[in-house]
């Protein structure tokens, strides 16, 4: 609105101009004669400016009439694949508590492909306001039917009209929602006319204020007009609405726990070190670990450990992630492995940096560790100049064809299983890359062993080939 | 020309309106109307009939457009 109220004109929390892609016209939206969607916005925008929170709202767009939400609303924007609006404002909200989160989305998005988002949001309690457009038809892609599409309702797809036998029944979101526990606000509203879309007016800015106040999921339905895909008037389809959507779907509350309902921000799970730790069982054993790293001068590592299931591939590369968390540096470790226990293919990822990392996945290694043929293949080509490769001799005749790059051949499998523990083997080609390149001191991988390790005997043997495949290296 | 303050009024910006008519049908005081004419898009655009607004606010909230009407209430 304007700062004067007595003038009712544009609200603030729309951008001057919608300037859109491909598009000229910069002051009209792109929605049809007639949609609720434009209405709705209007009354999301002024309770976002009555409520003063503007500039901490983030809305999730979703996909359908409303994906351009983002070129009106002068707020954070998220635009988001089809159906997952609610999972998207999981995310937003969790790692940014202090913003006012709103999920928007129709019918086909929210009650057909993202049935499952919303109702896991829903049950979790998040934090956060959904609107939800519910026009019984599929606007945007030429009026289809919807999930909430009426018994006997012509659709492009339904020709004859919905029928029970073969489409089921309108699906009933807020009766659903509020099935659940954890929603403190669900409330069905209409556009249909003045009273309602007065109603709508109050219930828009009741469910932002409860998320204000941090108490938790709200749900509003909203019944809306759709003149496109009902083929009629938009007079007339507010008249349809009224006449039919409202008999279907009551306009009414179905759970207000505002009074009661406790604030229920989401904890950031990853800011205490200390719980994490302790979660993981690492907490008592930092303590005397010395690291032996000049963090400021840590070059990144990008690490692809490669063979075949069995060899310890992904277990060796989280050792490499643990030592890294040791030495107070920032590690991620992604594997990436078929659906066999033992046998088939297997690799995992592993980063190491003094930054912080934003992508764990290694597209472009500077290390590789190959502990079969096959995996030396696949992944030779991708590693970067001057890098490293580690070759399990033992299992890999051909060598390394590049000249750009530090060769390292160890019997890796052969020096594990001469030692006893075959499955060693990966943790032994950790070894070898530690000592040729040096980037953490191979001693430090023999305290992660063998503090990792229950039964002493077996890590005493670790250690052993640890030391042995050192010297190997050592001496190449 | 100058606007009298003290009398509410509301003004459509022509080529905002898309001509759905919600707010004609709204209008507790029937002081809207089609205009009869086209705007750039080629809508048939609401028009005010110049007196009987009561500033009340409802045509505004029935109008899909963000921009299109502004309502003058009557100023305290």
């Amino acid at each position: 609105m304007s700062t004067n109220p007595n003038i009712l004109c544009k609200s603030k929390a729309f951008y001057d101009e919608f300037t859109r892609k491909g598009v000229d016209d910069v002051i009209t939206t792109h929605y049809c004669p007639g949609c609720g969607h434009g209405i709705l916005h209007k009354m999301i925008a002024e309770s976002i400016m009555d409520l003063g929170v503007q500039d901490k709202t983030i809305l999730i767009s979703p996909v359908g009439c409303s994906v351009f939400a983002y070129y009106y609303f002068d707020t954070g924007n998220v635009q988001v694949a089809h159906g997952r609006a609610p999972a998207v404002a999981t995310g937003v909200k969790r790692s940014r508590p202090g913003s006012i989160v709103i999920s928007y989305q129709g019918d086909g998005d929210l009650a057909a492909i993202g049935t499952a988002e919303i109702i896991h949001a829903a049950n979790r309690g998040e934090s956060m306001t959904v609107f939800f457009v519910n026009n019984a038809i599929y606007g945007m892609t030429g009026g289809q039917m919807a999930p909430t599409t009426t018994i006997g309702q012509k659709t492009a797809t339904t020709p004859y009209g919905r029928k029970v036998e073969n489409e089921g029944y309108p699906i009933k979101m807020s009766e659903l929602i509020s099935n659940l526990d954890a929603p403190v606000f669900v409330e069905r509203v209409s556009l249909a006319d003045v009273p309602n879309r007065n109603k709508t007016r109050a219930v828009v800015k009741k469910a932002l204020q409860n998320q204000v106040e941090g108490k938790g999921f709200s749900f509003v339905e909203v019944l809306s007009a759709c003149p496109s895909g009902l083929k009629m008037s938009p007079v007339q389809t507010n008249e349809w609405v009224k006449a039919t959507l409202h008999n279907i779907f009551p306009i009414k509350n179905f759970r207000d726990n505002t009074a009661t309902a406790q604030s229920s921000f989401k904890k950031d799970a990853s800011s205490n070190k200390e719980e994490v730790l302790k979660a993981l069982n690492l907490l008592d054993q930092t303590t005397d670990y010395k690291p032996s790293v000049d963090k400021s001068k840590f070059a990144d590592q990008n690490v692809r450990l490669a063979g075949f299931g069995g060899q310890g591939i992904l277990s060796a590369g989280s050792t490499l992630s643990v030592l890294a968390m040791y030495e107070g540096l920032e590690t991620t470790w992604i594997p990436s492995y078929g659906p066999e226990m033992r046998g088939g293919t297997s690799n995992c990822h592993v980063r190491v940096s003094n930054k912080r990392i934003g992508s764990p996945l290694v597209e472009t290694p500077n290390v590789l560790i190959a502990m079969n043929g096959p995996s030396l293949e696949k992944f030779e080509s991708i590693v970067k100049k001057d890098g490293v490769i580690i070759v399990n001799s033992s299992i890999i005749d051909k060598k390394v064809s590049r000249k750009d790059v530090k060769v390292y051949y160890v019997p890796l499998t052969q020096i594990s299983t001469d030692l006893g523990v075959p499955a060693a083997q990966s943790v032994a080609g950790l070894a070898a890359y530690l000592a040729a390149t040096k980037v953490i001191p191979v001693e430090k991988l023999e305290y992660v062993v063998h503090k990792s390790l229950k039964r002493k005997e077996l890590a005493d043997k670790n250690i052993s080939i640890i030391r042995k495949v050192a010297e190997h290296v050592g001496g190449q | 020309m100058k606007q009298d303050s003290s009398v509410p009024r509301v003004e459509i910006r022509i080529n905002e309106c898309k001509g759905c008519h919600l707010c004609i049908a709204a209008c507790p005081k029937k002081v809207l109307e089609p205009s009869g004419c086209f705007n750039n898009q080629g809508y048939n655009y609401a028009k005010y009939k110049g007196e009987g607004c009561i500033g009340c606010g409802i045509c505004f909230y029935s109008c899909p457009e963000p921009g299109a009407i502004t309502v003058y209430k009557k100023e305290n």
